[in-house]
C-alpha cells in the first residue's frame, strides 16, 4: 500500500488582529492549521506566518558582556533612536515598547513622562508597535489608560489586560479608543479561555483582542506552556471554540532573559562559555518551542535571534 | 489499534469447545480483546488467524534501541510513542542530540573534528537527577577509503569507553555511507557500538539491508518524498527488516520545511491513520539544513523536539546549545501526571556559607528553579533548604499534608540543617503563614519570618530583610 498524503484541515481557523496605524499595520494570526503546519494549507489560502517582535525597554539594556547587543544600540541615546533602531533589524515586524521604568519598585517613571516617551517613540517607529507594562497592576493600568487617550487612532496594541485590571484596560484601550489588546493568563487553558470571554462581555470585539497565554524558558517549565498551546490550538480548531480562537502573542524575551543560563557572566561560570552565545542560544530555543507549541508572534530582545528567528520562519513557511 | 471483540471472534473456529477455559467463543474473544487472555489460550487457532492478530496487537510505532550501551548506562530507546501530544497521555523515549563529524576534509580537517568531538563529548552537566551529555555521533563518509578509516579511527578513539569523559555515558555512533561495500569494514570496525548504518535508499536498500541484517544493526532509511521511502521500508519490512530509523526530507536537497512536514506526517500517519509502514523512530540532519549557522540550528532542534524528532544531529553542542535545549527535552518528555521533583537538601545560592540565611520552598521542579532563580537575582547569599514535599507546588504540597510544621522540623532536625548551617533565621513561603507559629513551638532557637507569597516578590523581599 504506498503513501497518500492527507493533508489535515479544518473548518475553524484562528482569528486575525491587525495593529498599527493604515499601510504599516500587521497582522497576527488568521491560519488554519496547526502551529508551523503550513504544509497542511488549503492550496488557495496565503500562508499566515507568524510575526517577530522586538523589544524595546524604557530604561533600556544591561549590555555587559553582550557586545553584539550593545553595538546594535550603541550611541542611541534616546529611546526614539533605540525604537528606530529596533524597527530597521532584519525580520522586525513590529516593535514591542516596555515600560519596565513605570515599575514602582523600581525607577517608578510617572504616567506622564511615561506618555511623552511613547509618543515619540511611535512617531519614530516605521513598524508597527506594542506595548507593554511594569506587571504592577495598578500602575499599568493609570498607564494604559493615559496611553490609550493619548495614543489614540493610532491602533496600538497593549500588552496585557489580566484578570485584575482588564475592565478597565479594555474600556480605555479598546472599547473607547479602538486600540488592541492582549488578555493575559498564566499557563492555564482554562484561565485563558475564562479571560476572553469577561473581555468579550465587556464589549471587546474578538477581533481587538490577542492572547498572551504566558511564557517559560526552556527548561524551566516549559512543559505547561508546551501543553497549554497544544490545548488551546486544538480546542479552537478541532472543536471550534470561538473564545480560543484568539491569536496567541508571547513575550519570550521576558523569560528567556531571567534565566541564569542568560545571566551569569563567564567568569561566574567558567565551563559555560562566553555569555552573549548561550543567552542567544536560550532566547531562540524557546521562541521556536513557542512557535512549534502555537505563538502566532513572539516578542525577541536579541537583533541576532530576531533575524534569525523571522529566517526560520520563512524557511518552514513559504 | 487493537481488534475489536467481534473481529477476533470472527477468527476463532466458533466451536465453543471450552479448551480455552472460557464458555463460549465469543465470551473469549471478548477477553482477548480486553487483554485479559492471550490469544495462545485456544489450542485451534489457525496460523494465519494467529498472525493477523498479534500484528494487530503491535504497537502503532516500534521501539528502537540503538547503540550497546555501556557499564551503568543502557542502549537507548527510541520511539514507542501512542499520541501526538503530551497531554493525550504522555510521551515515552525522550529524543537523542548528536554531532556531525564530516569525513571530507574539505569539510572538516582533522582539526575541526578534534574540536567539535571535544566540545561535545566534554559537556557534561546533571540537571534534577539526569545526567546531560551528547548521546550521538553521526558521521557522514566519502568516497576516499582510506580518509574514511582514518577518521572513523579518530572518532573511535575519542568514543573509548575507558576515557573518562565517556565513563558511564551510553554513546550511539551513527555511520552515514550509502555505499554498502565502502560501509562493510567501517561497520567492522565500529561494532563495538552496535553502530547505527545510515544511507538506505530506493537504489541500495537490498546491499544496505543485507549488510545491516547480518551484524545485527538499526538502519537509516530515506528517499526523495515520503513516497519513495514509503515503498523502500515496505521492501525492507517484507525482507524481515524492522528494525530502522526513518530519515527526515530529502537528504540529497536538505530543505527545513520539506523535513518539518516529514516528520509530521509521518509521525501522524504511523499513530492516526494506523500505517504501521512509518511506525518508526526519526533522524533529522540539521547540519545539513542550516549549514555553518548555530542559531538556526539550535532553534531548529528545538521545533523537532517538540514535534517527532528521534534523533537530532547539529553541527556542534557546547553548553551554549545544550543549556537551552536539554532544559527542553526534559521539560517535554515529563510525564504529565507525575511531577519533576529536585533531590531534597541544602542547595547554598550567591555564596552562602553556614552564617547565611535559610529559606525554605518545596521540593517541585518549577518552584525550585524560579526561587532559585530570583534568590541569586537578588545578590543575598541564602542557604535554600528543601524538604520531601512529595514533588508539589507549596500550597498543594501543604493541602496534601506532604508540607506541615512537622515535616518541616523533621527535616532541620534530623536532616542535618542545624549540623550544617549556623544561621538560625528561616523564611518559610507567604502562603503557608500558618505554619509560623506550629514551626516557632517546634523549632525551639530558631527565628521564624514569613516570606512573600510569590516568587517576584523575593528580591526586594531579601534586600529590605537584609538591611
Amino acid at each position: 500500500m504506498s503513501f497518500v498524503s492527507k493533508p489535515r484541515s479544518f473548518k475553524a481557523s484562528i482569528g486575525a488582529l491587525t495593529f498599527g496605524p493604515g499601510p504599516s499595520a500587521v497582522t497576527i494570526g488568521g491560519g488554519g492549521t496547526l502551529p508551523l503546519h503550513f504544509f497542511d494549507a488549503k492550496p488557495d489560502a496565503p500562508p499566515r506566518l507568524p510575526k517577530v517582535g522586538v523589544e524595546v525597554a524604557d530604561t533600556g539594556f544591561a549590555a555587559e558582556g553582550l557586545p553584539l547587543l550593545a553595538a546594535c544600540y550603541d550611541g542611541a541615546a534616546t529611546l526614539a533612536e533605540r525604537v528606530r533602531r529596533a524597527a530597521s533589524l532584519d525580520g522586525a515586524d513590529f516593535v514591542c515598547l516596555r515600560f519596565e521604568g513605570a515599575d514602582p519598585g523600581g525607577v517608578d517613571r510617572p504616567v506622564e513622562e511615561c506618555v511623552a516617551l511613547a509618543k515619540e517613540a511611535l512617531d519614530a517607529s516605521p513598524l508597527p508597535v506594542a506595548i507593554a507594562g511594569c506587571k504592577n497592576v495598578e500602575k499599568d493600568t493609570a498607564l494604559f489608560t493615559a496611553l490609550a487617550e493619548a495614543l489614540q487612532g493610532r491602533n496600538v496594541l497593549f500588552l496585557s489586560a489580566r484578570e485584575e485590571d482588564y475592565k478597565q484596560i479594555g474600556a480605555a484601550a479598546a472599547l473607547a479608543y479602538g486600540h488592541k489588546v492582549g488578555a493575559e493568563s498564566a499557563v492555564d487553558i482554562n484561565l485563558a479561555k475564562q479571560l476572553n470571554v469577561l473581555m468579550t462581555q465587556l464589549g471587546v470585539p474578538k477581533e481587538s483582542i490577542a492572547m498572551n497565554v504566558g511564557g517559560a524558558a526552556a527548561g524551566y517549565g516549559f512543559e505547561y506552556v508546551a501543553s497549554t498551546m497544544d490545548r488551546v490550538r486544538a480546542a479552537a480548531l478541532e472543536q471550534e471554540d470561538a473564545m480560543l480562537q484568539m491569536p496567541i502573542v508571547t513575550l519570550v524575551s521576558q523569560e528567556a532573559w531571567a534565566v541564569k543560563e542568560s545571566i551569569a557572566s563567564a567568569e561566574d561560570v567558567p565551563e559555560w562559555g562566553e555569555l552573549e552565545q548561550r543567552a542567544i542560544q536560550m532566547e531562540a530555543v524557546t521562541a521556536a518551542a513557542c512557535l512549534a507549541s502555537g505563538s502566532d508572534a513572539v516578542v525577541l530582545r536579541h537583533p541576532v535571534t530576531v533575524g534569525k528567528i523571522a529566517a526560520l520562519i520563512k524557511a518552514l513557511g513559504v | 489499534m487493537a481488534l475489536k471483540g467481534l473481529d477476533i471472534f470472527k477468527l476463532t473456529p466458533k466451536t465453543n469447545c471450552k479448551d480455552c477455559g472460557s464458555p463460549t467463543c465469543m465470551a473469549f474473544a471478548m477477553k482477548v480483546a480486553q487483554g485479559a487472555l492471550p490469544i495462545s489460550k485456544c489450542p485451534h487457532m489457525a496460523p494465519e488467524a494467529l498472525a493477523k492478530i498479534s500484528e494487530a496487537a503491535e504497537p502503532p510505532m516500534k521501539t528502537v534501541e540503538v547503540g550497546a550501551g555501556s557499564d551503568g548506562a543502557p542502549p537507548h530507546k527510541l520511539g514507542g510513542e501512542t499520541v501526538m501530544f503530551r497531554h493525550e497521555k504522555t510521551l515515552v523515549h525522550q529524543n537523542l542530540y548528536g554531532v556531525r563529524i564530516d569525513a571530507d576534509a574539505a569539510r572538516m580537517d582533522d582539526a575541526a573534528i578534534d574540536a567539535t568531538l571535544a566540545e561535545a563529548l566534554g559537556m557534561d552537566y546533571e540537571r534534577i537527577g539526569e545526567r546531560m551529555y551528547v548521546e550521538c555521533v553521526y558521521i557522514v563518509f566519502t568516497s576516499d577509503a582510506a580518509r574514511n578509516r582514518a577518521v572513523l579511527q579518530r572518532v573511535l578513539a575519542a568514543l573509548d569507553p575507558g576515557h573518562a569523559p565517556n565513563q558511564g555515558k551510553s554513546r550511539v555512533l551513527l555511520l552515514e555511507c550509502a555505499d554498502a561495500a565502502a560501509a562493510a569494514p567501517l561497520v567492522e570496525a565500529a561494532q563495538g557500538f552496535k553502530p547505527v548504518l545510515c544511507g538506505a535508499r530506493a537504489a541500495n536498500w537490498e546491499t544496505m539491508n543485507a549488510l545491516a541484517s547480518s551484524k545485527g544493526l538499526a538502519l537509516g532509511v530515506g528517499g526523495a518524498t515520503l513516497e519513495e521511502l514509503h515503498d523502500t521500508v515496505e521492501k525492507l519490512e517484507a525482507a524481515g527488516n524492522k528494525n530502522l530509523l526513518l530519515r527526515l526530507g530529502d537528504p540529497a536537497a536538505p530543505s527545513a520545511k520539506d523535513a518539518f512536514a516529514s516528520a509530521v506526517q509521518i509521525r501522524r500517519a504511523a499513530l492516526k491513520d494506523q500505517d504501521r509502514t512509518f511506525g518508526y523512530p526519526s533522524l533529522v540532519d540539521l547540519a545539513a539544513l542550516a549549514p555553518g549557522d548555530s542559531v538556526t540550528q539550535a532553534a531548529l532542534a528545538a521545533v523537532f523536539t517538540l514535534r517527532y524528532g528521534s534523533i537530532v544531529i547539529l553541527e556542534r553542542m557546547g553548553y551554549a546549545e545544550a543549556l537551552p535545549l536539554y532544559g527542553l527535552r526534559q521539560n517535554i518528555f515529563t510525564d504529565p501526571q507525575k511531577p519533576m521533583k529536585v533531590t531534597p537538601g541544602i542547595y547554598p545560592i550567591g555564596g552562602a556559607d553556614e552564617d547565611a540565611l535559610c529559606c525554605l520552598t518545596v521540593d517541585f521542579a518549577l518552584t525550585y528553579f524560579v526561587v532559585s532563580g530570583e534568590i541569586e537575582r537578588s545578590g543575598v547569599p541564602v542557604n535554600l533548604l528543601i524538604p520531601d514535599a512529595g514533588g508539589y507546588s507549596v500550597l498543594t504540597a501543604w493541602a496534601a499534608g506532604k508540607l506541615s510544621a512537622s515535616s518541616v522540623a523533621k527535616f532541620i532536625k534530623e536532616g542535618g540543617v542545624e549540623g550544617v548551617v549556623k544561621n538560625r533565621t528561616l523564611v518559610i513561603p507567604g502562603k503557608v503563614a500558618v505554619l509560623k507559629g506550629e514551626l516557632e513551638a517546634s523549632l525551639p532557637g530558631w527565628e521564624i519570618v514569613v516570606g512573600p507569597n510569590e516568587a517576584v516578590q523575593i528580591v526586594r523581599f531579601l534586600k529590605t530583610l537584609k538591611r
